[in-house]
């Protein structure tokens, strides 16, 4: 049986409790806002962008232990990264999570402290929670001026 | 067990109710989720089945399945007799005044949305107003947002104070000439708070307005009198009240039912159709286009019967302990808020945590077993009135024990310690 602990992991608790790059930048370049209609979860995203690279990231909103978690994990590895590497980050991060095949432990040790979230796959209720943060920031790259929704 | 056999001169709050024989009638119950005893507390979203309308569901697919109104065989004629049956049942258990009453729809939802379109849409004009208040869900106010796009009729709402009771002072401010429908729900799944309905319908009726309450969470708590309510429409679900999902039934007054115009057109709600002309079915068939759903008419007639067999003098009585027992304990519990504290309420306990979001509640709940809705409860407004994006809500039937209440507070303060 899958343990409780094995979801909240004290790494995701601690990043609930005091989320790291929380807050609005004033300076972004880009601003994208996400939403989950079925839970009212409410994401801020913040870019600023120093040509193709990700110079600095934030967020705010307010949403669950896993949402919360997720986005200041995020926020935390994308900071110097492409954006090609950002999106490449999305699709190994929603494949963790949704695909019904074994974990290819690699890639999962690509994802380096996003693997914490990899509990999140035996509750298929909340990856719409861990995901929501990337869905937005894949609105902000691309400049979407309508709100993200997980739906 | 004879459970209407119960002597009346026993004081309500001692009556004699064996839970337990109860919980034997519903086999759901009986279950491990996480290795843990199922506590289902979540009977506001849906209800469980009792043993006898699963098995006249299938007794009615495995014996008598037919269409109905139609055939001349033995099988239709049975299933027509079983499903006019239900309408009688249905009739009863709100005591209608006539069985053309009774429509048969899908759910609260499509009930009023039928009266929105049927009646509203007809006979409401630019400057007409609705009221409902804040304390809907969804269902009851988008199909009246719906309907002011349509006619040009403008939307007023009933505000609430902080512990979800309706301010009707400001109710009585908002009617005036220009309103034409008031529509308010029974009992709020939200807050858990039972609205004064029948003062709201004597004072809309003072100013001519037609009233209809949403009765999606009512129906399973207390026994309904249309007549005496003197309400205009009433509408309901059939899962909330331990029937099938997809059936539900609006009430309308048989006057106001013969001036409307049908919903849906289709076959069974005609009496000749031309090319030139159609002439449409009496009531009630004039609202039932198409095959309805016959089987979960007659499982909600078997709920119906269930629920009279207990008797709701009963099932009030004991929820009413339950709930007052749950609302104790919760208020104990250090970092816990409730969200609704009328002081008439009902079976719903709504409440968020310090630090805590509730679908994090809702997960750690789920691993000891026990069933609880977390988010915003289809009532958007009312998350806004309390600052809140979300609550966790705990709600009860008549087959939830004082146990369960235990067992529930026991994992929320679990919840703590996991986010601490």
């Amino acid at each position: 049986m899958f343990d409780l602990k094995d979801l909240y992991q004290e790494v995701i608790v601690d990043h609930n409790r005091s989320p790291r790059n929380f807050g609005k930048m004033d300076n972004a370049d880009r601003v994208a806002e996400g939403f989950n209609p079925i839970c009212g979860d409410r994401l801020n995203l913040y870019l600023k962008l120093d040509n193709n690279r990700i110079a600095d990231v934030s967020f705010d909103g307010s949403g669950c232990a896993i949402s919360t978690a997720s986005a200041s994990l995020m926020t935390d590895e994308l900071k110097g990264k492409s954006i090609v590497e950002a999106e490449t980050m999305f699709n190994d991060f929603h494949r963790m999570l949704t695909d019904d095949k074994p974990h290819d432990m690699k890639q999962i040790e690509q994802l380096g402290k996003l693997a914490v979230l990899l509990g999140v796959k035996h509750y298929p209720t909340r990856v719409k929670c861990a995901t929501l943060c990337w869905h937005t920031l894949h609105s902000a790259i691309e400049g979407k001026k309508t709100p993200v929704s997980t739906e | 067990m004879n459970r209407k056999n119960i002597a009346p001169e026993i004081p309500a709050t001692k009556l004699i109710f064996d839970v337990d024989a109860i919980r034997a009638d519903f086999p759901i119950l009986r279950q491990n989720i996480h290795g843990k005893q199922l506590v289902y507390l979540d009977n506001a979203a849906t209800a469980q089945k009792p043993e006898r309308v699963i098995k006249t569901l299938d007794n009615y697919y495995r014996e008598y399945n037919a269409n109905i109104h139609r055939g001349i065989h033995t099988l239709s004629q049975k299933a027509t007799e079983a499903y006019e049956k239900a309408r009688v049942k249905v009739q009863h258990f709100i005591n209608a005044s006539s069985a053309k009453e009774i429509i048969f729809v899908r759910g609260t939802t499509e009930g009023i949305n039928l009266v929105a379109q049927s009646y509203g849409r007809t006979r409401l004009k630019t400057g007409d107003e609705i009221i409902i208040s804040e304390m809907e869900h969804h269902s009851n106010i988008v199909p009246w947002q719906l309907l002011c796009e349509q006619t040009g009729a403008v939307l007023r709402v009933i505000p609430m104070n902080d512990d979800g009771e309706l301010i009707m002072e400001e109710f009585e401010k908002l009617l005036g000439k220009k309103t034409r429908i008031v529509s308010v729900g029974h009992i709020s799944n939200a807050l858990g708070t039972i609205n004064p309905i029948k003062k709201i319908i004597k004072v809309a009726h003072s100013c001519n307005a037609i009233v209809l309450i949403d009765g999606a969470q009512s129906v399973p708590h207390t026994a309904i009198d249309v007549q005496t309510l003197d309400c205009d429409f009433y509408a309901f679900s059939g899962h909330k009240l331990f029937g099938p999902t997809g059936i539900g039934v609006l009430y309308g007054k048989q006057s106001l039912l013969e001036n409307m115009p049908p919903y849906h057109g289709g076959g069974d709600m005609i009496k000749m159709v031309t090319f030139k002309k159609t002439l449409y079915n009496d009531l009630p068939y004039k609202f039932e286009a198409g095959t309805p759903h016959i089987s979960g008419v007659i499982g909600l007639g078997e709920a119906i019967d269930y629920v009279n067999d207990i008797g709701f003098d009963t099932i009030a009585a004991y929820e009413n302990e339950l709930i007052d027992y749950a609302i104790r304990e919760a208020s104990a519990i250090a970092g816990l808020k409730l969200i609704g504290t009328a002081r008439d309420k009902a079976s719903i306990l709504s409440f968020v945590m310090d630090n805590i979001h509730p679908h994090d509640i809702g997960t750690v709940l789920d691993h000891e077993g026990i069933a609880i809705r977390t988010g915003h409860h289809c009532a958007m407004p009312v998350m806004e009135h309390f600052h809140v994006p979300a609550t966790a809500r705990a709600s009860f039937a008549f087959y939830n024990k004082r146990e369960e209440v235990d067992l529930l507070m026991t994992a929320l303060e679990k919840c703590k310690e996991v986010f601490k």
